[in-house]
């Protein structure tokens, strides 16, 4: 199999270096991929949509269907990891560990049995999961920063590098490090199962929503000038604003559908314990 | 001689992003752990990333985000001043996409560990055949 | 686009590959495929492609990493190969 390996892999390296002479010459103004449709772009964005970073206007104005599909995609992939690993059969865990908060003491109880809910008694996950102060209150602390430089690159993304995909991402790697530094059951309590499904499928609906909304109004699918009626603006300023719309639904959904492949990654399905 | 060191001169930096891909590539094919494979397989996409990515540069451009003055639409944008944002935008899609993929990818694995308490191919399919 | 810093960047971005995908321990390949992604987060950054570079740094070098050290830790550190 190894040599097998070798050999495809050697002659397919071999093909395609030798297509490379062909290709134009790297950082070329005049390569094919920048004359056709590009300029077009670059020199009508400002007038069109009102919008300076080219990548956002293009993306979810000019190219608006493939990145409704995409934010399809990430919907069914969270669905999927969800029907994959999600047992849903509410047993006892055979035997629970407690500590004593004031003390360090390690208790395991054995299966059936469990302590009530208490001040002194926390549950932690495993023997080695250490209590750690620090991580904890740093954690605790960071997170609304993180979550509020997450708003700011989905609201900033038409002037400068951001956008959706990238401040949901960083919504969601908030809640994963609350997951992380604390405990799953915390993200879970915090950010139940329900709402963040909820939440993704809504993510989707805005986009599609926004699209059809254009639709009902009289011109074409995604066409964010019919929005200058509802919003009262000139036609130019409503695309702007329709880029916004999308880019919120877009990071909502990604935020939600982050969180929920790690939780259910990290606890195989059971949600009771993680990383 | 010289016009062999005039060709790796001007490409070689396509030749290192095919031997990125040829990397990953390698790693699916040949591993036999499941996780090595899938490592491979986000290695194979990144390094297509990374091609289409570098088609769009153009030598003395600046990053595609308009820079516009106070004084109203008095600019006058030329298409060479900026680099090509269409690869970029496709390439986005791509990122997210890979990401998706590779949660459900793992989300596969775990589940394979469960059933055959073992992450290796052969002993994968060993198992497989003595049922 | 100084090809000096190109050069030397796409050369830790090939070691950091073969390293993912040699190493015997997944917690490492895990490791290492994060910092995989975050070399080429920066050759995106030097080639002008803001854009990309932001969801690169995000999606792989942050979540990416995470899912991987998540699911090794629920299946198997060891590996043979």
């Amino acid at each position: 199999m190894t040599i097998l390996g070798l050999i495809i892999v050697l002659s397919t390296g071999a093909l395609l270096i030798y297509a490379t002479v062909d290709f134009p010459a790297w950082a070329d103004p005049a390569s094919p991929a920048s004359l056709h449709l590009s300029p077009h772009f670059i020199e009508r964005t400002m007038e069109e949509t009102s919008v300076p970073n080219i990548v956002t206007a293009v993306l979810a104005d000019y190219r608006g269907y493939d990145t409704m599909y995409e934010t399809t995609v990430i919907f069914s992939a969270g669905v999927a990891c969800f029907i994959l690993l999600r047992i849903l059969l509410r047993e006892e865990p055979g035997e629970s560990l407690y500590r004593h908060v004031l003390t360090g003491v390690t208790i395991r109880v054995k299966e059936g049995a469990k302590i009530p809910p208490s001040a002194d008694f926390e549950r932690i996950d495993t023997l080695w999961a250490p209590h750690d102060l620090i991580i904890k209150t740093m954690c605790r602390l960071l997170i609304p920063f993180i979550q509020l430089f997450a708003l700011y690159v989905i609201a900033h993304g038409h002037h400068s590098p951001g956008g959706g995909f990238q401040g949901g991402v960083i919504l969601g790697a908030s809640i994963i490090l609350l997951a992380i530094s604390h405990d799953l059951r915390t993200s879970v309590q915090r950010m139940r199962e329900k709402v963040d499904a909820l939440l993704s499928a809504t993510g989707v609906f805005i986009y599609a929503g926004t699209g059809a909304l254009c639709l009902l109004l009289g011109l074409n699918f995604l066409d964010y000038s019919a929005l200058a009626s509802v919003l009262h603006v000139d036609p130019v300023t409503a695309r702007s604003h329709g880029i916004l719309i999308v880019e919120i639904g877009v990071g909502i959904a990604v935020m939600a559908t982050m969180i929920w492949i790690y939780s259910n990654v990290s606890s195989t399905g059971k949600y009771d314990e993680g990383l | 001689m010289g016009d062999l060191i005039e060709i790796v001169v001007a490409k070689y930096n396509y030749w290192i992003y095919i031997t990125l891909m040829m990397i990953g590539l390698y790693a699916m094919i040949v591993k036999n752990n499941l996780v090595k494979k899938i490592v491979g397989m986000n290695i194979f996409q990144t390094a297509i990333i990374l091609y289409y990515v570098s088609t769009g540069a153009k030598r003395g451009a600046t990053i595609p985000i308009l820079e516009h003055g106070h004084d109203g639409h008095a600019h006058v944008i030329h298409a060479a001043d900026y680099i090509n944002p269409l690869p970029h935008v496709l390439m986005l899609t791509a990122i997210v996409v890979s990401v998706a993929t590779l949660g459900v990818a793992l989300a596969l694995a775990i589940r394979i560990y469960h059933r055959y308490n073992t992450l290796e191919e052969d002993e994968i399919l060993a198992q497989i055949r003595e049922k | 686009m100084i090809w000096q810093l190109d050069l030397a960047i796409l050369t830790l971005v090939v070691i950091a590959g073969i390293g993912a995908i040699t190493v015997k321990d997944l917690l490492g390949a895990a490791i290492l495929f994060g910092a995989y992604s975050f070399m080429m987060c920066l050759l995106w950054s030097i080639m002008g492609a803001v854009d990309v570079s932001f969801t690169e740094a995000s999606v792989g070098a942050g979540v990416s990493t995470v899912f991987f050290v998540a699911a090794v830790f629920r299946t198997t550190r060891r590996t043979k190969d």
